[in-house]
């Protein structure tokens, strides 16, 4: 049963959108900019409106707020609380939800060690690197414990080793949490290193959607005379660098 | 290093009350024109424990503090609703606009007529010079804050309110600081015009008795109070925005 899925979906980018997410599996949404790629994301954390039906689990929510989804999103440019240190900003959700007050430090700290970032608990978000601050961007989505993960381009300021290394380890917590995600980007490689299946979107519209076999596909044949290949290179946007294409 | 820059800071202070004395001993104009730096300080003194300077001091702080507390509260208030709810913000920014460019200075002859020459005049120039900074540094404040950290916010569980209180204003209060430094400075200045006008206790009504006695030492022991308390309103101001911000700006 897919844990989440999307029915007639329109507003000023898509129309008529539909499409599903299964329970505990990773879907890559690729496509260039201006695609719908975050309005997409958007759209599933009830952040813009729209019209349709997205439903978490059979069950619609189109009623429910953003605060009450259940989401975690991990935006593009992180949206760290600037004035919050890092424990305070993973502990945030925790907080507004009035968890108590153990609680929270405990889960703080169980948070800030599976990112490997207790060390830096005092810190502000100003001194942190561009890793660590993603670091604590993605614990702080995890905390409260959401049923959906959103990840919006989270690896676009990050040099090639921070990503390859925060790809991994985004995959591993993301496996062993068996958390529902969306991840969204324009870059192949992460898409390649991350995704169980892949959606391709273009201009609001979905032009194909790839298991990981076909993704990986030396060949690039999508098994019905459409080459995944082709989609892509006519999809992702020419910032994407050639050797990180398939 | 510290030691070096207080001295760097006191002596040009130094050099210029030793000018001043220079000049005063020479008698080139009268004392009662150009009364010596140690004739103010003896006049200080005098002012000072005779309790003529403290009374009229406490008479204008007590209206500084008044009006301008009022002013603030009003401002950061009505800042918060045109800065969160846009509706407000179109319905009163046309009022404001209009209102704002006005000295506050430019309401006495109305406000004479209005609340009349009594504590009320000079504590209500303070709230309109106060109100108007604080309100717009306080919208500046809101709105600046990035939509996305509002989302974000919004997305981990939290309530329009909580979003208010944990991120919108906490991230505001730089802004919100900037308007209440500039403006403490600024409600000691109209206290002391409003009272040398229409008020007869006060700093500035100190000042223009002594006008009227041809007392420069008092006049210009009036003004040196005046400077130190807009000074000690803009530090103050200053040092409770490190304070809160100390860390994360």
């Amino acid at each position: 049963m897919p844990g989440v899925e999307l029915k007639n979906i329109g507003n000023y980018v898509f129309s008529n959108l539909n499409m599903g997410v299964f329970d505990g599996e990773l879907l890559v949404v690729l496509g260039p900019n201006g695609a719908g790629k975050t309005t997409l994301l958007n759209i599933i954390a009830g952040l813009i409106d729209y019209e349709g039906t997205v439903l978490f689990d059979g069950i619609p929510i189109d009623e429910i707020p953003t605060s009450e989804r259940q989401i975690g999103y991990l935006f593009q440019n992180l949206a760290l609380f600037s004035h919050l240190d890092v424990a305070s900003n993973v502990g945030y959700s925790l907080r507004v939800n009035g968890e108590e007050k153990e609680e929270i430090i405990q889960k703080v700290n169980e948070l800030l060690k599976l990112m490997k970032i207790e060390h830096l608990k005092q810190k502000y978000p100003k001194t942190l690197s561009g890793g660590e601050k993603q670091r604590v961007a993605l614990a702080r989505a995890l905390a409260s414990s959401p049923k959906i993960l959103l990840l919006d381009e989270p690896f676009n300021s990050l040099d090639a080793g921070i990503c390859r290394c925060l790809r991994r380890e985004i995959c591993q917590i993301q496996r062993r949490l068996g958390i529902t995600t969306i991840f969204v980007t324009h870059n192949l490689a992460d898409a390649r290193e991350m995704g169980d299946r892949f959606v391709i979107l273009k201009s609001g519209k979905i032009q194909q959607v790839v298991s990981k076999e076909m993704f990986f596909d030396d060949a690039g044949d999508a098994g019905n005379g459409y080459r995944v290949q082709d989609c892509l290179n006519c999809t992702i946007d020419c910032n994407c660098k050639r050797d990180e294409r398939l | 290093m510290k030691v070096k820059d207080v001295l760097v800071g006191i002596l040009p202070i130094i050099v210029f009350v030793m000018i001043w004395e220079g000049i005063a001993q020479l008698n080139i104009f009268p004392t009662y024109i150009f009364p010596s730096f140690s004739a103010v300080i003896r006049e200080f003194y005098r002012l000072a424990v005779g309790g003529v300077l403290l009374n009229n001091l406490l008479s204008s702080l007590f209206r500084v503090l008044v009006g301008f507390l009022l002013g603030s509260v009003a401002g950061i208030t009505m800042g918060i609703g045109m800065g969160c709810k846009e509706v407000i913000n179109k319905s009163l920014n046309p009022i404001f606009t209009l209102l704002y460019p006005i000295p506050a200075l430019g309401w006495a002859p109305l406000l004479m007529i209005w609340v009349g020459i009594n504590e009320m005049l000079p504590i209500t120039l303070i709230f309109l010079c106060s109100f108007f900074p604080v309100l717009y540094n306080t919208i500046t404040g809101i709105k600046g804050v990035d939509e996305d950290v509002i989302k974000a916010a919004r997305t981990l569980g939290a309530s329009d309110r909580k979003i208010l209180t944990t991120v919108i204003l906490p991230l505001a209060i730089p802004n919100i600081f900037t308007g209440l430094r500039l403006e403490a400075g600024m409600a000691w200045r109209v206290v002391i015009a409003a009272e040398m006008v229409a008020i007869p206790t006060g700093i500035g009504a100190l000042m223009m008795r002594a006008e009227s006695l041809l007392r420069v030492d008092i006049i210009i022991v009036c003004l040196m109070v005046l400077s130190v308390m807009c000074l000690l309103f803009e530090r103050f101001f200053q040092y409770m925005e490190k304070k809160v911000t100390a860390g994360w700006r």
